[in-house]
């Protein structure tokens, strides 16, 4: 290859020094960032992407801090904080991964708390598929139904819960398609490949109501409430920056956020 | 949630995935071979574009290939509305479905070798069997094929490992469902998520063997082959 030829047919010394450049290179890559300490690392359960994205970027422009965003299911967070995830803060989808690590030592003992409860719908891109009853799970004509993975996404068990209660699950399971997370499930649904799904009333509501296609919002007698709770992770324990982010949570500002995209506060 | 049990889950994702391998590795065969032969022969201009578009899937993530197929099949995309006239439905999370992504997915593993084995039949040999009357079909399945056999051995094999080996495309148009579209890879992802290393070892581990095991076959057997294209 001629890279090869390159090094090979180069006098040793210049080789040697661009190799040395090379690294020196990489090494500013890799680690030149690096952060200071005034920024933190939020791992966020994907349903509540949206919200956190206006929280963080109101909670940069009071503090000054710097707060970086990863979304994702719960159950894949819990695996990497484990294994040693750059994360400060996990703002998870149910309140018992939170409580594991705490329980593991993974996260700092007392610092969780219930920052949303979260509301299931069934959801379809098209108007009119879905009515104010729910009916369509009873009667209805579809291909498929997107629900999250129950194993790991809070949002799937309950929308499994659901089905159970209705006494539907077995006619229904033949259609499932299973979204790796809440937002792949979301995104089964909005792109019209999957006509219905159970999503989470976060992803479907703008201003207090759904935006688009038709919805229902499941009864919170058909399954158990969604207590998402939020964590300090050992990691970020002595992060000012992440203190501070789980106490503007709490704030005031926050809280109006996160109820304009349908939650429940406890 | 299955009733039928943890074994026959993991043997249907095998099974699964055997038969999108194979399917998938058969209809390369037969769309691969007159399109490697017709790039190892043509003057065409268009020898480098299609050449190009064959080669794509080897340097595109497998979410570019992924979001265009979920779109493209989809109920609003131009394949999704063909299929839907054609009374088929559409493609996303159906076997089908699989079986056109894993096409285009393992496309070069397939072309690659076919045209390179083309490529080094020489010309005048071609020409020998023309002189004898031999018309070119006669001439390509007698004289090409047969010298080319060590490029079918390669494009066979590498196709349908590459298939078996699909992780991101399927994850994307798949949605994951028992028996008919969570192959292996997938399965095994699930178990990682669901933190049940046990089984994600024994399925994990069995794909290491199985990968390894069809490269020294094929490293063993045919090493000609893999070596000069």
């Amino acid at each position: 290859m001629r890279w090869h030829r390159f090094v090979l047919d180069t006098p040793a010394p210049f080789a040697a020094r661009s190799l040395a450049a090379l690294a020196a290179f990489a090494a500013l890559a890799c680690f030149g960032g690096a952060a200071g300490a005034d920024e933190v690392q939020l791992a966020v359960a994907a349903n509540f992407s949206a919200p956190v994205k206006q929280i963080a970027a109101d909670f940069e422009k009071e503090t000054g801090h710097k707060a970086t965003v990863s979304t994702g299911a719960t159950g894949k967070f819990y695996a990497q904080i484990v294994n040693g995830a750059p994360f400060d803060i996990l703002l998870s989808a149910d309140d018992e991964t939170p409580a594991r690590l705490e329980k593991e030592g993974h996260a700092q003992a007392g610092t969780r708390f219930t920052y949303a409860i979260g509301k299931l719908v069934l959801w379809s891109a098209k108007p009119g598929l879905v009515d104010a009853e729910g009916a369509v799970l009873k009667n209805g004509d579809f291909r498929h139904l997107a629900v999250a993975n129950p194993k790991v996404a809070p949002y799937g068990a309950a929308a499994i819960e659901t089905l159970t209660a209705l006494g539907l699950l077995d006619r229904w399971q033949p259609k499932f398609v299973i979204g790796e997370n809440i937002a792949q499930t979301h995104q089964f649904v909005a792109s019209g490949n999957a006509e219905l799904g159970f999503v989470a009333l976060s992803q479907v509501m703008k201003e207090g109501r759904i935006a688009e296609g038709s919805g229902w919002q499941v009864p919170a007698r058909l399954y158990s409430p969604i207590r998402q709770d939020a964590a300090l992770l050992a990691r970020g324990k002595d992060n000012k920056a992440a203190v501070a982010f789980l106490d503007y949570l709490r704030g005031a500002r926050a809280k109006a956020v996160i109820r304009g995209f349908g939650y429940d506060l406890p | 949630m299955s009733p039928s049990g943890v074994e026959s889950i993991e043997f249907g994702a095998i099974r699964l995935t055997l038969e999108l391998a194979g399917l998938t590795t058969v209809l390369l065969l037969l769309l691969g071979t007159p399109l490697a032969w017709w790039l190892a022969r043509t003057r065409s201009a268009l020898k480098g574009p299609v050449g190009a578009v064959v080669a794509l899937p080897l340097v595109l993530p497998p979410s570019v290939l992924g979001f265009y197929l979920l779109v493209a099949m989809g109920p609003h995309g131009p394949l999704g509305k063909l299929t839907q006239a054609l009374g088929l439905g559409t493609l996303p999370f159906t076997f089908p479905g699989l079986v056109v992504a894993s096409v285009l997915y393992s496309m070069p593993f397939v072309v690659q070798p076919l045209q390179n084995a083309f490529s080094a039949i020489p010309e005048r040999l071609l020409e020998a069997s023309a002189t004898l009357r031999a018309g070119p079909l006669d001439t390509f399945f007698n004289v090409a094929v047969p010298l080319a056999r060590p490029g079918f051995l390669t494009a066979t094999v590498l196709g349908f490992a590459h298939t078996v080996g699909e992780f991101g495309v399927v994850l994307m148009i798949g949605g994951n469902i028992p028996d008919k579209t969570r192959v292996v890879s997938v399965q095994i992802y699930d178990h990682v998520e669901a933190l049940e290393y046990a089984q994600a070892h024994w399925l994990a581990g069995g794909m290491l063997l199985f990968s390894f095991l069809v490269l020294l076959a094929l490293y063993t057997l045919n090493p000609g082959g893999v070596r000069r294209p």
